[in-house]
């Protein structure tokens, strides 16, 4: 193993990083439990996909949240350079430096150079802060939608996931005390490169089932009604299966149900789905294609699955 | 609940059962994962971190170690089931059975297809192909090739078409490129690109600040093409998609679809070097040449399961159709308009426009007319040769 980071504190099971996780409120299976056990103890980064709206970009914040870590977020975009994602030069404070020299007649440019391209004049962004440890423990580093970056930047992640140390021209090599927990989220608007796959462990996030949204969007909604989770746990579970442009995650469940208890509903009807419609569908299409029979249609048969379930 | 091998312990692995799992990341490997030796040591190790009498944990261990993108879920989970029922049987009779039970590994590149499968796919033009004598007559002279450039492809004879074949693969798009936020040095246009600039000014001392300058650089957009291959098609198929198999080997991040009844990604045949082979991989591949259309249904269908993964960073999409379509031509407006929102540019290629006297009576074609940015004529070279010029970014005529 790589490295000899301070370990103590990760949880030594899957039991326990699931425990650790709810610890935060997340709900966890043992697939997603396994797969983040394997990167804390083995020392990968982990690479989460699924659609949006499930929760990936969750882990990590409930990771540095659990174990007390800092979380450095790095969001992706086509274009992301060097310059917003590694480090940057203070032009501003070499120039004001460049004349101080100059009026105190400095004449040694030689060493005028290395002053200024050090250390203090180095604006660290996500990834160069993420190499470094505080009191011996690193950092989670959370690199969010890396499908929306280009193929550019994705080479330079393979290598820094690789040996995690960055070399600045001017400076040198900087070099991680202990490489930082890194989780990296995809949409799939692109596909990731294979070899930055190899290096991960890697889990696809499905939608959860009912029983399981219902633990979720209970934890987060603490005082929900049951009567009305069960609902719209249900009512969103079978929009799923509808032809959607897109598809309701959990985190608009979790907005729903925080909207209708603000509308004092414990219970859904046509009337109050139709108006609250906008919440769980984001394209205009979608809510027109549902709004009115559909959903009606919908609730009616949720209704009468709830029914002839609390008659087992 | 399987003997996963006797007396697994978390400290280390019985060596039966590293054996066995090792046995297991092969026939995952026959099946199309890509495991290397490198992989198979992480499974190992992976397992070493869990809890292997659990099937749970032993099962999710691996699973996060070898799988490493959603396509390959089932294959693992199939190969799991059929692989753990009895482990000490020899790997290749599991294989078998593995591609046997199948529908999984459908989809997957296969190497080379024969020969055959192209002569079924187009038997024909590929009768004629063998006759050596013609093929020893026809030298297209200059002039000939102008007239060759003028003919419809429809009336092409099997060696006009093989000329005509070649003088595709020869053609490159020159697309007009976009603007990234990637930077490159630049002589005064641009910004000031301020890490040269100081570098520069530390050189003179400070006294005099001379200005460095960067701009964007600029590379070309995706391309997705869509192509209509029903019957109605039929006489310009073959030749549109040479010229697609011209377009994909010329640059990266080409996407391309074939539609008739449904809708079918064939991206990857039409990577292969060869187009023959290709095209002969692609006629094997989709079921619905020559049959019917439906546009809007395909377009329906490439919106919500594609459009968002390929239509990103500003791609040009082409569309190959006659716009005859036997669907609803409300369905086919709204998915057009959905897709010309979602993109950057809409072409609209169509090889009945050869026609001069042609108006769009047909329904499906009023439908789609009003939401492309062109629609141009693709039914002899020279139309084709005009849509490269088209594409690298000349007026566009509406």
């Amino acid at each position: 193993m790589s490295g000899e980071a301070d370990t103590e504190d990760l949880p030594g099971s899957v039991e326990g990083v699931r425990e650790l996780l709810a610890s935060q409120d997340y709900v966890a299976d043992r697939s997603l439990a396994t797969a983040v056990h394997l990167a804390l103890t083995l020392q990968r980064p982990l690479l989460l996909e699924g659609e949006a709206g499930v929760g990936k970009t969750e882990v990590g914040k409930v990771l540095a949240g659990g174990l007390g870590r800092r979380l450095i977020r790095l969001q992706c975009y086509e274009g992301l350079d060097v310059a917003t994602a590694v480090y940057e030069w203070d032009y501003a404070r070499q120039m004001v430096e460049i004349r101080i020299a100059e009026a105190a007649g400095e004449t040694d440019r030689s060493r005028l150079e290395a002053d200024l391209f050090s250390e203090s004049f180095l604006l660290r962004r996500p990834l160069l802060e993420a190499l470094e440890s505080r009191e011996g423990r690193p950092p989670v580093l959370l690199i969010d939608e890396l499908d929306r970056a280009d193929e550019p930047f994705e080479a330079f992640l393979l290598e820094l996931l690789s040996d995690f140390q960055i070399t600045v021209p001017e400076i040198g090599t900087i070099r991680a005390e202990h490489p930082p927990i890194v989780v990296i989220t995809s949409n799939r608007t692109r596909e990731i490169h294979d070899a930055l796959r190899r290096r991960c462990f890697y889990h696809w996030l499905d939608y959860p089932d009912a029983e399981r949204e219902m633990q979720i969007v209970g934890v987060r909604v603490p005082d929900s009604p049951k009567r009305l989770l069960a609902r719209v746990v249900a009512f969103v579970q079978s929009l799923r299966d509808i032809e959607l442009f897109k598809v309701p995650g959990v985190a608009e469940s979790i907005d729903w149900t925080r909207a209708l208890m603000a509308l004092g509903k414990d219970g859904l009807d046509p009337a109050t789905v139709d108006e609250t419609l906008g919440i769980l569908l984001k394209y205009e299409d979608d809510v027109s294609r549902v709004r009115g029979e559909t959903a009606a249609e919908l609730l009616g048969r949720v209704e009468q699955e709830l029914a002839a379930a609390s008659l087992d | 609940m399987t003997d996963l091998g006797s007396g697994g312990t978390r400290a280390t692995l019985a060596e039966g059962l590293g054996r066995r799992v090792t046995r297991f990341g092969r026939l995952l490997r026959g099946a199309g994962l890509k495991l290397g030796p490198g992989q198979i040591v992480g499974g190992l190790q992976a397992l070493e971190a869990v809890d292997v009498t659990r099937r749970d944990e032993f099962y999710w261990a691996l699973h996060a170690s070898w799988v490493k993108q959603a396509e390959d879920r089932e294959v693992f989970q199939e190969a799991f089931r059929l692989f753990w029922r009895d482990p000490d049987r020899p790997v290749n009779r599991v294989l078998e059975e593995l591609l046997a039970s199948s529908r999984l590994i459908e989809g997957r590149p296969r190497p080379k297809t024969s020969r055959r499968v192209l002569d079924a796919m187009d038997a024909e033009v590929a009768e004629r192909r063998e006759d050596p004598i013609e093929a020893e007559v026809v030298r297209l002279t200059h002039s000939s090739s102008e007239v060759l450039r003028e003919r419809d492809f429809e009336q092409m004879s099997a060696s006009e078409l093989r000329e005509a074949e070649r003088a595709i693969e020869r053609m490159r798009l020159p697309v007009r490129p976009i603007r990234t936020r990637r930077w490159r040095p630049a002589v005064r246009s641009g910004t000031v690109d301020l890490r040269r600039t100081i570098r520069a000014t530390l050189r003179t001392g400070g006294s005099h600040i001379g200005l460095h300058w960067r701009e964007p650089r600029e590379r070309p957009p995706a391309l997705v093409v869509l192509c209509d291959i029903s019957g109605s098609m039929a006489g310009y198929t073959r030749m549109l998609l040479r010229f697609v198999h011209a377009l994909t080997g010329a640059r990266d991040r080409v996407h391309t679809f074939l539609f008739g009844t449904r809708l079918t990604n064939a991206t990857r045949y039409l990577r292969y070097r060869d187009p023959d082979e290709a095209l002969a991989d692609l006629g094997s591949r989709v079921r619905d040449w020559s049959g019917g259309t439906r546009i809007g249904r395909s377009l329906r269908d490439f919106n919500l399961h594609w459009a968002r993964r390929v239509l990103s960073q500003g791609a040009v999409v082409l569309v190959i159709s006659d716009g005859l379509d036997r669907d609803d031509p409300e369905l086919l407006g709204a998915e057009m308009a959905r897709l010309k929102r979602s993109t950057r540019r809409v072409l609209w290629l169509n090889p009945l426009l050869r026609y001069s006297e042609f108006e769009p009576e047909a329904r499906g074609i009023r439908a789609m007319l009003p939401h492309v940015d062109a629609h141009l004529p693709v039914h002899n070279l020279e139309s084709l040769e005009a849509l490269a010029q088209t594409l690298s970014g000349a007026a566009i005529p509406r």
